[in-house]
């Protein structure tokens, strides 16, 4: 008997892994949408409704592919996090097929409002080049006014959580001028600069600025005061307690900063390129709608979107792997 | 090989301005320690035992008094005077090593201590965990990293501030073993504050026993008994019942 559960043992590690519902369902489910988009005569003469097809059709594929490769006991672990995303892949199968039936099947709703999907398929398909610059052009106008703003918050927060005198004096402008939406020194800075986009980098700066510099300058101030004994008891220099005492001890509390001021960087480069930057995702989505060109409209903030959430992705990375001392970080 | 230094505490008092009135914590405090000689500070908690190692470390200047180390008055802290405070205090951003390196860091001494910084780590038996984080270490580990960061310094004085009080008992009980061998091994000056009339007895040549706040020294009491020691040696019971009576906690016969 011994023997027996010995032999189970050594067996275990090559048994398949369990199948993989969802991800079955999802495959299939994908397929079925494909179906639906090339057999169901579109309601009004749509674009790329075939290419829209082949790429559910595609995607469904290669998801039936991960099913079976999920099984096999060589990829099973690699294959993990996809598992987890079954029941994601199933509802946005269902959501796409409900999507195309509401615009482009049934024309339930109005048009040009609501964009079918292959509509925006279309966007990116004809429209890619014009897209991608403007994604570069918002790149280009947002980073370094976030750069400029955090480090210069960094920095300020750094002096005001350290410096006594810096705290007494740079407290009441902050409490004052800090909780302005930078957005309000629109038409100060559109005056005050010559060019838009010295006036755009300027609100973006001063956007990140802000919460980069109080959540610094609290992170300084809430460090334990016994760090600072230990390290002077070891003949540290003042300069030393601040590089590698206060700054380090207030980083997670920076990152929160950091991360607040991206967010408030995004939404000025968005008013700014409506309001007068010439170029760049506000400015394609403004100009896409002056045209009625909503599915234009509509690529351009999933774009946006993406951007957003991948520098968002990047700075919870470089968190990560800065903080990686904490216990017990969020995840994102 | 005493590497320890003679500290001179010359009628020290101090007094924290609260608000409008001083609180008075110590009050002519009065003693020397021997270079390499292990002295414990006993008495109730709150009575200003660990401001007493303040003054000593340097990171306060007394309100009256002077406190002299080999002869030379404080003035500021030095990494010959270090501390192991009773919470750990490690840096939470840092490995072991690099919470052991901070002194020679800070001095910008690094290159050559890099020998001494293992050793230390290897003393505190945490050779094998330079590499780990101190939210991974168990409590009796961090106290042993902090010991290994001040160790690292070679003190000629060692403040102790209840460094064991945290501790559960088993770890304790080895700790204390362990801090008596490293004592006589290095032979610094030591510094041991505590409320603990047993860890006093077993680890200390001499204990002052202090009184409640503002803390004066009631009694300079020598423990004779040779190392190693034991709790229930008939020596160390009668000292710890002469200690308890001075405390006003006689346990009755």
């Amino acid at each position: 008997m011994s023997a027996t559960t010995l032999g189970a043992r050594i067996a275990a590690p090559a048994a398949r892994a369990p199948v993989w519902p969802s991800g079955w369902a999802a495959g299939l489910a994908w397929i079925g949408t494909a179906a639906l988009i090339s057999l169901w005569p579109d309601a009004d003469d749509l674009g790329r409704t075939w290419e829209l097809a082949a790429l559910a059709a595609g995607f469904g594929g290669a998801i039936l592919v991960g099913a079976v490769a999920a099984t096999l006991p060589a990829l099973a672990p690699r294959l993990a996090p996809l598992r987890a995303a079954g029941p994601w892949l199933l509802v946005l199968a269902l959501a796409l097929a409900a999507w195309e039936l509401v615009t482009a099947k049934l024309d339930w709703l109005p048009r040009p409002f609501f964009a079918a999907p292959q509509s925006i398929l279309e966007v990116f398909t004809d429209d890619y080049a014009r897209l991608g610059e403007s994604v570069g052009r918002s790149l280009l106008l947002v980073a370094p006014g976030y750069a400029l703003g955090a480090g210069a918050g960094f920095l300020f927060g750094v002096a005001m959580g350290w410096s006594r005198i810096v705290g007494y004096w740079a407290h009441p402008v902050v409490r004052l001028i800090g909780p302005l939406p930078a957005t309000a020194w629109l038409p100060i800075a559109f005056f005050a600069f010559t060019s838009s986009r010295g006036a755009s980098t300027f609100l973006i700066a001063l956007a990140s600025f802000f919460p980069v510099t109080v959540l610094t300058w609290s992170g300084v101030s809430a460090v334990s005061k016994a760090y600072y004994d230990v390290a002077r008891t070891m003949g540290a220099s003042p300069w030393f307690l601040v590089r590698k005492v206060a700054v380090p001890a207030a980083m997670p509390s920076v990152f929160v900063g950091l991360f607040m001021g991206l967010g408030a960087s995004f939404s000025v480069l968005v008013v700014a390129e409506m309001m007068g930057v010439k170029a760049g995702l506000g400015w394609y989505m403004q100009w896409a709608q002056g045209w009625a060109a909503y599915a234009n409209m509509y690529a351009a903030l999933l774009v946006l979107a993406l951007m957003c959430s991948s520098a968002v992705t990047l700075l919870f990375r470089l968190r990560d792997h800065l903080l990686s001392w904490q216990k017990g970080l969020v995840r994102w | 090989m005493v590497n320890g230094a003679r500290l001179d505490v010359r009628g020290v008092s101090h007094a924290f301005a609260l608000e409008k009135r001083a609180l008075r914590v110590l009050e002519d405090i009065d003693f020397t320690a021997e270079p390499g000689e292990f002295v414990a500070l006993l008495g109730p908690s709150g009575c200003g035992k660990s401001t007493l190692l303040r003054l000593v470390a340097g990171l306060e200047p007394p309100t009256e008094g002077r406190l002299l180390v080999d002869g030379k008055e404080i003035t500021g802290t030095d990494p010959s005077r270090t501390v192991m405070f009773q919470d750990p205090t490690l840096f939470p951003w840092r490995t072991v090593r690099g919470n052991a390196q901070l002194g020679p860091e800070a001095r910008g001494s690094l290159a050559v201590n890099a020998q001494r910084i293992e050793e230390a780590l290897t003393l505190v038996g945490l050779a094998g965990f330079a590499e780990a984080y101190p939210h991974q270490l168990s409590g009796g580990m961090a106290q042993r990293a902090s010991l290994a960061r001040a160790l690292v310094n070679e003190p000629k004085v060692l403040m102790l501030d209840e460094p064991l009080g945290k501790l559960d008992s088993l770890t304790r009980l080895a700790m204390q073993r362990e801090l008596v061998a490293l004592w006589e091994r290095e032979r610094f000056t030591a510094l041991l504050v505590t409320h603990d009339v047993e860890e006093a007895l077993l680890l200390a040549d001499r204990v002052l026993v202090l009184s409640d706040r503002p803390a004066r020294i009631r009694a300079d009491i020598r423990v004779e008994q040779p190392r190693p020691r034991r709790r229930d040696q008939p020596s160390l019971v009668a000292l710890r019942e002469e200690i308890l009576g001075l405390l006003g906690l006689a346990e009755a016969a």
